[in-house]
């Protein structure tokens, strides 16, 4: 049976000039463990299919089915990565990740055995040294680890990740993928992970789910990655199948589905941006 | 060598005097261009009550002020040094006499009225405080509840202190009735009032910083599936803190300011009092005494906006932010 089915999804918002069809009968079936990465231009709508999955939002038509049971509202089972790390910022690194502990796992561990599960979960992204430090003590890529290990110790069915490194530089966001994939080797969890980015894409993923333009957007093609894993980045560079992926990736998005951003009808473009940044 | 650790020396030191001259030298200077204008400026003024108080005639008023003080409290410890030793002697002659202690009655001092005063708008605002933020909290949590509300609170919101206390006199007078009263009803007007007239910032900006929280921040909240009362308090509440805090701060400020034309009416033996019964005294001591009065009042406010910044630093998880 498929774990994660996504089955013709179709959202609609409300705007005052009539509703904004924002996905068209999206369809993705996702087996457990698999790795998948959505990928599009910005407007496409990637986030709110994410969204959907989370249960922050629900489908006009169509839903979404874990474990042959539908999807109703948002739930730990479904964790979620946030862009912006969405820590609590009063709270330390040890806090923010005990907060989703002590609820999903109230009355089924012991103090003893959550605290060893907050500190087994800060291990995995190396933050042990800084539980005690609060967001603002931290940097950029510190915050998005917990933020990480925050998801991951909700034991999720599915982990979703929303550009987890979108906004973090180069050099933190190679770390951080490099973290990404030893962790993904020791749990193997089901993942959809949004991306702008080719090369993380392909680096990271078993599929690449791209996305055709919106409004109405919907799955264009589906890039099956077939290499050897533990994957580096360096031998890949010159590896001839990685190359081929990543010029598959950039071929639909630069060719097939080039963005036309009119000069002209610019309110029109930031009308589906704002819709895009918000799912 | 010397001559760089000279000059690295000496820039220290115009720094610090840089630093003298801002924050030590030049509040000096207000403060006596203040004094001088006041001397001169209250030389031409002439009341019925004799020539507008300078500083001078304020300073002696207050150690006049002082004094009477000092001598009310020793009046004070004497008169009960003089019952008990009236008692042991009765008790002595007669040793089935009960003694019977009498309270002093003298008449409250500044200082006294100042007392009165502090907790008299302690309790006011305390009260508003445990009305305003779980109000402000469930206003701003639910728009429906806000928008049933919001009239109510932007009507009531701008009425003076002086238009409450008549309704509040009234309704106090009618329904605290006791025979051994534990509160004078001056006091529960007066506080009462306070309560009436300061909770209005409180509310209203616990409301909108609750309403502000981050939407990714009540997205961990939802995929979390907190319950009502851990997303109030683990999210809701730090995250509106320091709008709750600077709704406390205008609270405050204007209990203040409320608490003495409330007292002035109410008769509460505080500040307000004060000055209203040195108003109708009118001897020639009294506009000097009402002067150090305002000149209290000034003092004793910024004191309390004082303390409550720092309760605001206490209590903020942000230590970094900078307030003042």
């Amino acid at each position: 049976m498929t774990h994660l089915d996504i089955s013709q999804v179709s959202i609609e918002f409300p705007t005052p000039k009539g509703s904004f069809k924002a996905l068209d009968g999206v369809n993705l079936k996702i087996e457990k463990g698999e790795f998948v990465s959505l990928i599009g231009h910005s407007g496409c709508g990637k986030s709110t299919v994410l969204n959907i999955v989370a249960g922050l939002y629900d489908a006009t038509e169509g839903g979404v089915l874990l474990d042959g049971k539908e999807v109703r509202g948002p739930g730990p089972e479904r964790a979620v990565v946030f862009q912006n790390h969405s820590l609590l910022p009063w709270l330390t690194s040890y806090e923010n990740v005990e907060l989703a502990v002590k609820q999903v796992f109230k009355g089924k561990k012991s103090k003893k055995e959550m605290h060893d599960w907050i500190m087994h979960n800060l291990e995995l992204v190396h933050m042990t040294h800084a539980a005690d430090k609060r967001p603002s003590e931290i940097s950029g890529g510190m915050k998005q680890r917990v933020g990480i290990a925050r998801a991951l110790a909700m034991e999720p069915s599915v982990l979703l990740m929303d550009e987890p490194f979108g906004a973090l530089d180069a050099l933190t966001r190679a770390h951080l993928q490099d973290s990404l994939m030893e962790i993904q080797k020791d749990l193997n969890n089901t993942v959809i992970m949004i991306t702008h980015d080719v090369d993380e894409a392909v680096l990271l993923s078993d599929r690449i789910v791209m996305m055709t333009n919106g409004p109405a957007a919907t799955v264009g093609e589906i890039l099956k990655v077939d290499l050897e894993r533990p994957r580096d980045r360096l031998a890949l560079a010159d590896d001839p199948k990685y190359v081929d992926y990543r010029a598959q990736v950039l071929t639909f998005l630069y060719e097939k589905q080039r963005k036309v951003e009119p000069i002209n009808k610019a309110s029109h473009t930031t009308k589906d941006d704002k819709l895009a940044s918000n799912g | 060598m010397s001559a760089l650790v000279q000059s690295i020396r000496s820039f220290g030191m115009q720094k610090l005097e840089a630093f003298q001259l801002k924050n030590l030298f030049m509040p000096l200077i207000g403060i006596v261009v203040f004094l001088f204008v006041w001397q001169v400026g209250a030389d031409r003024i002439d009341t019925s009550l004799g020539k507008f108080p300078g500083p001078v005639a304020v300073y002696e008023q207050w150690q006049g002020l002082v004094a009477d003080h000092q001598r009310e409290r020793s009046k004070e410890s004497s008169f009960y040094e003089r019952q008990e030793k009236r008692n042991a002697d009765r008790v002595a002659k007669d040793p089935n006499y009960v003694p019977k202690i009498r309270e002093y009655t003298g008449k409250p001092t500044f200082f006294d009225q100042i007392f009165t005063s502090l907790y008299t708008v302690l309790a006011g605002f305390g009260l508003a405080t445990l009305i305003a933020i779980p109000l402000g909290i469930v206003i701003g949590l639910n728009s429906m509840v806000y928008s049933a509300l919001n009239p109510v609170i932007q009507i009531f919101k701008p009425v003076s202190p002086l238009a409450w206390l008549p309704l509040v006199t009234m309704v106090v007078s009618a329904t605290y009735v006791s025979n051994d009263p534990m509160f004078s009803k001056s006091f529960l007007t007066s506080m009462f009032t306070v309560t009436m007239c300061c909770m209005w910032p409180t509310l209203i900006n616990t409301a909108v910083g609750v309403a502000a929280i981050e939407k990714d921040l009540l997205n961990v909240s939802k995929v979390l599936r907190l319950s009502w009362l851990t997303h109030v308090v683990k999210i809701v509440i730090p995250s509106a803190m320091p709008m709750m805090f600077t709704g406390l701060r205008l609270s405050l400020g204007i209990a203040w300011m409320v608490l003495i034309a409330a007292e002035m009416l109410a008769q509460n033996p505080g500040l307000g009092k004060f000055v209203w019964d040195e108003f109708q005294n009118g001897s020639s001591s009294s506009l000097g005494r009402i002067m150090v009065a305002v000149l209290m009042i000034g003092f004793i406010g910024f004191l309390l906006d004082r303390a409550m910044l720092f309760a605001q630093r206490y209590f903020s998880w942000d230590k970094t932010q900078v307030l003042r």
